[in-house]
């Protein structure tokens, strides 16, 4: 099966979302895939506000379950949210349960007048009643697999399919 | 091999008990995750939603308002509710017996007990009879342990000297009733701290400290030389019993912490205390107060370092 090819769909990202950028306008990404495209978009749309990276570990909605398993990142919210254009970025958007975690760590910082979703690829297969206004592609994921963004050594961008454990 | 009390089938913490045989890599998830809490707590919303819907109990058979407070403080930040018993002066003091007592917390649905006890082992016994979903912290017992104050030490050493692997720690004083030692010895050696030195005189070292992996001192100054953080533990008098020590006076000549023979240590050597402090028994006020010392700083990461333990248990 053909992936999309990362760097072509980070590029055409940052042609859509350039029109779009103006002084509120504030970048934040999620741990890790999201950080790393955040990273990159940040830098080729010369946002002026810091880059805020985050990690929902202790937002999610399966803690009951799951635990506390990985050592999470410490979240950076360096500039005041309140009032700020979010563009909220991740690699992958799957049943969008991160996505609700994300909005809700952000509020706890502040009042952004608003927030739009900006993902590398889309996956489907939604539990919540959320979408992402702007969006690399539509990537078909057989069932059992999980599709993940990585970087190389060289910083490049990549998206692979691995199996997804317990599947 | 008998399991470890504080780990589950999964070689999880399922409760925090001690930091002797704790492995290194808990030690580290423990601090990893304190550093994230650490970001909350700077926020404006100092508080996340992780343990929302749980039941701590504070469980103090021993006076304490820090440890007690900073435990209260980390529960509320983890959006958890918090009952705060003083049994000293409840159900204890009428007689009842200790698992009683929890067993009958338990029946109120609770999630995670904090212990603390002047019996050593007390929150160890406890650990071994609440129901599965139910963890158990110790916040210090007898002179046995006081892991969650022994990681907010080694959280402090790290935040300010990065790693371990380097380091001379020179922990001065009152070792031989001082569960918070004990438990940061533990911490350093399995993080693996080079050098940890103990400086005290003979009588208030326990018997056998050796084979726990430190350099005994008793001459302040000998120890003290080259040192990267000096730990200053407080005397304590109320675990006094029998004359250890001619007086106060002679042990602050001796074993007091002052601008003189701290210059002995590194140029850029921190000062610790777990508080609360003798100022003129063990710490000069001008040390206390000087910029060296992490006292204050000690006390923030506390509550970071509890936040972290409890999420990680509660989930486990």
């Amino acid at each position: 099966m053909k992936l999309p090819e990362a760097e072509k769909l980070c590029e055409q990202l940052a042609r859509e979302l350039k029109p779009l950028i103006g002084p509120q306008t504030a970048m934040v990404g999620l741990y890790t895939g999201g950080a790393w495209l955040a990273e990159r978009l940040h830098k080729l749309l010369a946002i002026k506000t810091p880059l805020g990276l985050m990690d929902i570990a202790f937002y999610r909605d399966d803690y009951a379950a799951r635990g506390l398993k990985h050592d999470p990142k410490r979240t950076k919210i360096p500039f005041d949210v309140n009032g700020s254009e979010l563009l909220l970025v991740d690699d992958v958007l799957y049943s969008g349960r991160t996505v609700r975690a994300a909005m809700n760590e952000l509020f706890d910082y502040g009042r952004p007048a608003s927030i739009s979703l900006v993902v590398l690829a889309d996956r489907g297969g939604r539990q919540l009643p959320i979408c992402a206004q702007y969006c690399g592609a539509r990537v078909e994921v057989p069932a059992g697999k999980r599709l993940r963004l990585t970087r190389g050594d060289d910083g490049k961008l990549a998206l692979v399919l691995e199996t997804e454990h317990g599947a | 091999m008998e399991r470890n009390p504080q780990l589950n089938a999964n070689g999880e913490l399922q409760h925090l008990l001690s930091t002797e045989g704790l492995p290194r890599e808990i030690l580290t998830q423990i601090l990893d995750t304190a550093e994230s809490f650490a970001g909350v707590t700077e926020r404006e919303v100092k508080k996340v939603p992780i343990l929302r819907g749980k039941s701590v109990f504070n469980l103090f058979f021993e006076p304490s308002t820090r440890t007690r407070t900073t435990f209260e403080i980390a529960a509320k930040r983890l959006s958890a509710d918090v009952i705060n018993l003083n049994i000293a002066v409840s159900s204890a003091s009428k007689g009842e017996s200790l698992l009683d007592t929890v067993a009958n917390l338990s029946a109120m649905q609770a999630d995670i007990f904090i212990v603390r006890h002047s019996a050593s082992g007390a929150p160890f016994l406890i650990a071994r009879h609440v129901k599965p979903h139910e963890h158990v912290i110790n916040a210090g017992d007898g002179r046995h342990a006081h892991p969650t104050q022994g990681l907010l030490d080694l959280f402090t050493i790290r935040h300010y000297k990065k790693d371990f692997s380097a380091l001379t720690v020179a922990i001065v004083g009152d070792v031989l009733h001082s569960r918070v030692a004990r438990s940061l010895i533990h911490g350093l050696t399995t993080l693996g701290a080079p050098e940890v030195r103990v400086i005290a005189p003979q009588t208030l070292l326990p018997a056998g400290v050796e084979a726990m992996g430190v350099r005994v001192f008793h001459d302040m100054r000998e120890g003290l030389r080259g040192a990267d953080v000096v730990v200053m533990l407080r005397l304590q008098n109320e675990r006094m019993r029998g004359a250890l020590l001619p007086s106060a006076q002679e042990f602050f000549k001796n074993y007091g912490l002052t601008s003189e023979k701290l210059s002995l240590a590194k140029r850029d050597a921190i000062v610790m205390h777990p508080g609360p402090m003798n100022r003129g028994v063990e710490i000069d006020s001008t040390v206390a107060d000087g910029p060296h010392s992490v006292i204050l700083p000690q006390v923030t990461f506390g509550i970071a370092v509890r936040m972290a333990v409890m999420s990680i248990v509660a989930g486990n």
